[in-house]
């Protein structure tokens, strides 16, 4: 009798264990699928602000037609990239695109004392802070993640319910890492 | 130290800290006990039931200040709550740290006076609200501005808030007990009366637990604000390795901290109640001899040291 009451309170415990490690497992995953669909939202708002920019510098520097195409250009690839890997390529593109306009706009200074243009300049250097942000918080959340995820006993749970790795958000050097916290 | 990440510092820093409460909560105990079992002429019931009452009050009061603490903070303070066509470039900045922390963004208030200050409140993450001076947003550059914000946000995320009310509140009622069993004792109180009346003869161990008992209360006050001081030094470390966590970029906080370094402006809003919130002490000539054990701050050289020596 005794032994059956051992036995139940064992699978009990067992079974706590499991739904505790299983929710925590589910907890993270969603923390790194929300810290993900940030990085969406910050993107989208900086091809929203790139057509206004454009225009805003077309006014002063027509004839820098050159750098204009190429930011529009990187923009239109980067909304049309498919994948982690060719979506930072595209992103690096635009950032490094942005960076060659802000830089030439140094030599208009009728441009740089445009309010509008000033306002693009703090909403786009917010932007590109907050896109780096917020794949440094989507890397946070997957390495915490990830961690939870192999530690015993959760890695059995993880196997059993079929728990995958979270992919790293990765630039290809750290150059690049550094290069979308600019102050334009 | 050299070569640390912000990962080794925050957890060092952690472990310190919880060291320093849990050490001041048995102290805290302890004292009850030893003044109960003097006033109760050593019955262990009696000096549990003291001890209990302590723990009780302080727990209670602590809730209190909990919740209506951060309004009346930012009032004393002289806080203006701003919206974001005020200033775009502060709400970028927060809205950006809060992005990387994964946070809510917090209220976010004005204090006019040209003094270069900041500090945090709020209970937890989504009932925060962060202040700075108009002096110091107006000499701050983007990066340093992000580094002081990250580190303000930093104190609502490692919930210092409730550690300062906790310390505060512990230190209080312990003062208070302390302040209690003195007189007790010195107008011929209850202790002596009971023990008389339960051991006729004057037991020697009795005689000597009073004696440490008084030497104790004398001491306690000082010790138990040496201990939150401590704690709060500590609480600024964390909180400075917590702002490069967010923004991994020590460069923006470093360069903030020098320059408030040569700022000698006193805040006027700030009393000896507040300045422990602050960014760094609003009262300037403690910051000079902030390696004091009194000071609610490390000194602003120790806390660059420290940024310096991070790996990021």
């Amino acid at each position: 009798m005794v032994g059956i009451w051992i036995l139940i309170a064992v699978v009990l415990m067992v079974v706590l264990l499991l739904i505790a490690v299983y929710n925590g497992l589910v907890q993270k995953r969603v923390r790194c699928q929300s810290a993900w669909s940030q990085i969406d939202v910050q993107l989208k708002r900086r091809y929203d602000l790139i057509p206004n920019l454009v225009e805003t510098v077309k006014g002063y520097a027509a004839h820098e037609s050159e750098t204009l195409e190429a930011v529009i250009q990187a923009r239109n690839t980067a909304i049309d990239a498919k994948g982690i890997a060719e979506q930072a390529g595209a992103e690096n593109m635009l950032t490094g695109a942005l960076g060659k306009l802000f830089a030439l706009s140094e030599s208009y200074p009728d441009l740089k004392a445009n309010e509008n243009f000033s306002q693009l300049q703090e909403e786009l250097t917010t932007t590109e802070n907050k896109i780096a942000f917020a794949r440094q918080h989507y890397n946070d959340s997957a390495a915490v993640y990830n961690t939870a995820r192999m530690k015993f006993p959760n890695n059995m749970v993880a196997n059993m319910f079929g728990f995958t790795d979270q992919e790293y958000f990765e630039l290809e050097d750290a150059a690049q890492k550094e290069a979308p916290k600019v102050s334009f | 130290m050299a070569g640390e990440t912000f990962h080794t510092l925050i957890a060092r820093n952690r472990r310190n800290s919880f060291i320093l409460i849990g050490g001041f909560m048995l102290f805290f105990v302890a004292m009850g006990l030893l003044i109960g079992m003097v006033w109760g002429g050593g019955h262990a019931a009696f000096s549990i039931t003291v001890a209990a009452i302590a723990g009780i009050v302080a727990f209670v009061l602590t809730l209190a200040s909990y919740f209506g603490g951060s309004s009346a903070l930012l009032g004393m303070s002289r806080a203006k709550e701003i919206v974001k066509g005020d200033d775009p470039q502060l709400f970028n900045v927060v809205e950006e740290i809060c992005l990387a922390g994964g946070m809510p963004v917090p209220r976010i208030y004005l204090i006019d006076d040209t003094a270069m200050n900041a500090f945090a409140t709020g209970r937890n993450p989504q009932n925060a609200s962060v202040a700075i001076t108009v002096g110091l947003r107006a000499k701050l550059s983007r990066d340093e501005l992000q580094g002081v914000m990250a580190h303000e946000l930093s104190h609502v995320r490692n919930y210092d808030i409730l550690y300062a009310m906790l310390m505060a509140v512990m230190v209080g009622v312990l003062v208070m007990l302390c302040d209690i069993f003195l007189r007790s004792v010195l107008w011929g109180g209850a202790g002596r009366r009971r023990s008389r009346s339960s051991n006729e003869k004057g037991n020697p161990l009795q005689l000597v637990l009073i004696v440490v008992a008084l030497v104790l209360a004398i001491i306690a006050p000082i010790l138990a604000r040496i201990i939150q001081m401590s704690l709060s030094r500590q609480r600024e470390y964390l909180a400075d390795a917590g702002s490069v966590e967010l923004t991994r970029n020590p460069e923006g906080l470093i360069s903030a901290l020098n320059k408030l370094g040569g700022d000698t402006e006193v805040l006027e809003v700030a009393n000896r109640a507040t300045a422990g919130l602050y960014f760094v002490h609003p009262i300037k000539k403690f910051e000079k001899r902030a390696s004091s054990i009194f000071s609610t701050h490390p000194p602003i050289e120790g806390r660059v040291e420290r940024l310096r020596q991070l790996t990021v």
